[in-house]
């Protein structure tokens, strides 16, 4: 009974055999990570620098509030989205449960806070000169925007790593709201738990290694873009 | 050159997802024993081969199938908890319950039998563990087991809730055992379950105490959803629920075998004597 080495072999043979049932939950955690994550970068970038750099009144609240979030428990994120998306909620029409789209949904709830956190902190962090200095060149607000999130960058490419992070390792919202349906809905992470539930735990831990060689893979990506940018 | 090499690999990969969505799906929602024992799997192509569905499914315990199904997300059910089952036909959130498999449970404890219920019937042995406080693993997550093994104890005219021998795991079957095989607990499974578990944990120190027992039958029904669910597939659903009680289906879960036993006994059409 020695998990670890029978694990190990385990995740080889499914890397090197292109296991189907893998790479599809490979494939599923790559496509819920990359909507989530997109939609996150999104919405979460601009609202995180006016955040962190207007001052507007109840902007500590929001801030509080958004630290708050930080501590949802995935779980009720995904009961919540559920409640959202079941055929009788009120965005059932959506048909999005279930789904791959619907679990990057539950998940940018999840990833959201985090940018958002982490930008405001940065922005508000970042020099205060560097505005006085752009707006004296005569820059308009939408190049202050980039300016001060170009300066922030690295902050928010840690931000974006964190967020991966919570993401990519996800289990209550891929639970419930994508339902682990086999070749569809099954990421890594829900068949870690199938597979642990089953008894199977050399193949979880398995499934373990291949998830964590996927997030190394991504961080090895961004290090080299950020090499790049630095060079 | 570099970039170009990465459109490719990503757009075949689209082709591949794209290709899996030929044949009409049809969502189940069912049980995690279906599912863990791997007869949905083995099912799964004979299905796909003779209805032209393809049959995805949804496992979880019985309650939140229930809840699935009342919710229309599913298009179809699956699922073993008779009383449950009949309450959810008469509050109108299903129109048709058709029996169409068995399998049964039995009562498993560690094998020096500390509570000394060998042979007893069902409600005797679970009287005699609570009167000795022997340890007992309930799954404690509303599924179909869990309901079965509520209504032992109801039918042995006990409760146990808070007892500091009465375990309750809130987790799958799977993990229930085990744990009851970590804390020498008795516990009751589906004999699907059982199997599998033995198959895998031969020095778990677990036995059959306590089988055969008529009150520890496990009926399966197929559950067809009302007219009010609009955006489920209604005539998907009939064509499923014929497959399972034809000659056909009846006689592929028959030949279901895990480690050479043969788990279900498929009963379309004979309901079980209760």
């Amino acid at each position: 009974m020695d998990y670890f080495s029978e694990g190990l072999t385990r995740a080889v043979e499914l890397l090197l055999s292109l296991d189907p049932e893998a790479f599809s939950a490979v494939w599923a955690t790559a496509v819920v990570t990359a909507l989530a994550l997109a939609a996150s970068l999104l919405i979460g970038l601009p609202l995180g620098f006016a955040l962190g750099h207007f001052r507007f009144p109840g902007r500590r609240v929001a801030r509080l509030f958004v630290d708050w979030m930080l501590s949802l428990p995935t779980v009720v994120i995904g009961l919540i989205v559920y409640a959202m998306f079941t055929t009788r909620g009120p965005l059932g029409e959506w048909g999005l449960l279930f789904t791959l789209p619907g679990m990057g949904v539950g998940l940018t709830l999840l990833g959201l806070p985090i940018i958002l956190s982490m930008t405001a902190t940065a922005v508000e962090s970042t020099d205060v000169r560097l505005t006085e200095t752009v707006l004296s060149l005569g820059a308009d607000r939408m190049q202050l925007l980039f300016a001060t999130l170009s300066e922030a960058r690295f902050a928010m490419a840690l931000a974006a790593a964190s967020a991966f992070g919570r993401i990519v390792s996800e289990v209550g919202i891929a639970m419930m709201v994508g339902g682990n349906i086999k070749w569809h809905t099954r990421t890594i992470t829900t068949a870690i738990a199938l597979e642990t539930g089953k008894g199977e735990f050399a193949t979880g831990i398995a499934l373990g290694i291949v998830l964590m060689l996927v997030a190394l893979v991504v961080n090895l990506l961004v290090a080299l873009l950020r090499r790049r940018a630095v060079a | 050159m570099r970039k170009f090499s990465l459109i490719l690999a990503l757009a075949a990969l689209l082709a591949f997802a794209g290709n899996a969505a030929a044949a009409e799906s049809i969502l189940v929602g069912t049980t995690t024993s279906t599912a863990d024992t791997g007869l949905l799997d083995y099912l799964a192509p004979k299905v796909l081969k003779d209805t032209g569905l393809d049959m995805r499914w949804i496992a979880v315990g019985t309650g939140k199938a229930l809840e699935h199904g009342k919710n229309c997300d599913v298009d179809i059910l699956m699922v073993h908890a008779p009383g449950a089952e009949k309450k959810f036909i008469a509050d109108g959130n299903g129109v048709s319950r058709t029996e169409f498999m068995f399998n049964d449970f039995v009562l498993v404890g560690p094998a020096k039998d500390p509570a000394k219920i060998k042979g007893k019937s069902a409600a005797d042995a679970l009287k005699t563990i609570a009167a000795a406080k022997a340890s007992f693993a309930s799954r404690g997550d509303d599924s179909g087991t869990d309901k079965l093994e509520k209504g032992l104890w109801k039918n042995a005219g006990l409760a146990p809730d808070k007892d500091p021998w009465y375990i309750q795991v809130g987790q799958g079957m799977l993990v229930t055992l085990r744990m009851a095989a970590e804390r020498g607990a008795y516990t009751i499974t589906d004999r699907g379950t059982w199997i599998a578990f033995e198959a895998k944990e031969h020095h778990s120190g677990l036995v059959i105490v306590s089988e055969g027992d008529m009150a520890l039958r496990n009926q399966y029904s197929i559950i067809l959803l009302p007219p009010k669910c609009s955006k489920i597939k209604h005539e998907a659903a009939k064509k499923l629920q014929a497959w399972f009680v034809s000659p056909v289906g009846q006689k592929a879960i028959a030949d279901f075998k895990v480690e050479g036993k043969q788990l279900f006994t498929p009963n379309a059409g004979r309901s079980a004597a209760k």
